[in-house]
């Protein structure tokens, strides 16, 4: 990406690691966070589900941003998004 | 590698979950407002026994099923006697009035132009699609001049209402709309109207592909959204009298009113110490 003008900070903060969930079987296929993703994170599934319906599903190798838009556009509750940690937090 | 929810699915503590999936179709845009209502109550940190939640009938007043707080589906249209009847006998709760285009503007109409008129206090999200979606597509009042529907064949040739209009003419302190594509906004509005006193009304278009867009070139929910998107504008402020909705025309989303006027229980003297 070109920037106009560097973020000052931008060595120094490191975008998170995301990832998009999906509950297959609530999913009716409306196509909703494939279309509207910022990223083309999303895409429609090989295989149906148990209703017959096409899912969406996340495709591993695009990079999440996190903005959200796919968890709240859906209209079955179905998608949520989740960070991944590299190491184990303490505990 | 360990995941941490980052947007846990707050959600799923205020659905039942026991019900879901939803009736809804797929493409239909209910779900997304539901959605948007349940963050703003969220955000707005409201204890979810004083929330209450009245509906009416069609297919956005099912709403009042999946969500784990007191809610009533009361009969067609009358959902604003109810909630009107609920605010008075309790006045702590929140009362939440989630329904149709149809349920509340048509055989509701009436219940829906003095409600705004006492300043009742109440905030109201009307879901339009602009037709009678459960009963199975028939043209509605809120219908725009030509669309085509299950009543109207060969197009509309009633003139259609504007619900913004509707409600600043009769006296609402609080008029909203957004699409279903508006979402930030949309949640925005909503928690602001359930902070005013007094007859607050938010009006979410959304898409029905099963039965209306299907009809108007539009067959589905994805269709319904690209319309939005290329067709909507933001006017915070515009008058409300002109933001009618004609037939796949411009949509002007904003917030139009937003005035204070002495609610019912105020003048009613309604407060805690006379209760
Ligand atoms: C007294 C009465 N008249 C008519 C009906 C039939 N009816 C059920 S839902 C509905 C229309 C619902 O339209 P709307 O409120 O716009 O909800 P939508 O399904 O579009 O979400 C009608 C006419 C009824 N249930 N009761
Ligand atoms: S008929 Fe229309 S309003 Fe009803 S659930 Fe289907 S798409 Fe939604
Ligand atoms: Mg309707």
């Amino acid at each position: 990406m070109n920037y106009w003008r560097k973020p000052l900070d931008r060595d120094k903060v490191k975008p998170g690691d995301f990832e998009v969930h999906i509950l297959k079987d609530r999913c009716k296929g409306c196509r909703f966070c494939i279309d509207f993703c910022p990223r083309q994170v999303l895409r429609d599934s090989d295989d149906l589900n148990t209703k017959g319906y096409r899912p969406a599903a996340a495709d591993p190798a695009k990079q999440c941003i996190n903005c959200g838009f796919c968890v709240i556009v859906c209209p079955e509750f179905a998608v949520s998004v989740a960070m991944r940690l590299e190491k184990e937090p303490n505990v | 590698m360990t995941i941490e929810i980052a947007n846990t699915k707050v959600i799923d503590q205020y659905i039942r979950q026991d019900r879901m999936p939803h009736i809804w179709c797929p493409g239909c845009g209910i779900g997304t407002v539901l959605h948007a209502l349940i963050r703003s109550l969220v955000k707005g940190g409201y204890d979810m026994d004083k929330v209450a939640m009245v509906s009416g009938i069609g297919c956005t007043a099912r709403a009042a099923g999946y969500v784990k707080m007191d809610s009533f589906h009361t009969t067609h249209g009358r959902a604003l006697p109810f909630a009107t009847g609920l605010k008075l006998a309790n006045p702590d709760l929140k009362v939440i009035l989630f329904s149709g285009d149809g349920d509340l503007v048509s055989i509701g109409g009436n219940h829906f132009i003095h409600a705004a008129r006492r300043n009742m206090d109440i905030t109201v999200i009307c879901v339009n699609n602009f037709n009678y979606g459960m009963t199975g597509g028939q043209m509605g009042p809120t219908t725009p001049t030509g669309a085509r529907t299950s009543t109207s064949r060969s197009g509309n040739y009633e003139p259609s209402f504007s619900i913004p209009a509707l409600a600043a003419a009769s006296g609402a302190v609080y008029v909203a709309r957004w699409t279903c594509l508006h979402l930030r906004q949309l949640e925005n509005s909503i928690s602001e109207a359930l902070t005013r006193k007094g007859f607050s009304l938010v009006e979410a278009i959304s898409p029905c592909p099963t039965v209306y867009g299907r009809l108007n070139k539009q067959p589905t929910g994805l269709d319904q959204m690209k319309y939005y998107q290329t067709a909507s504008s933001v006017e915070n402020g515009a008058d409300p009298m002109k933001v009618g909705i004609e037939l796949n025309g411009k949509i002007t989303c904003g917030k139009f009113v937003d005035i204070e006027r002495p609610s019912y229980l105020e003048m009613a003297g309604f407060d805690k110490e006379t209760r």
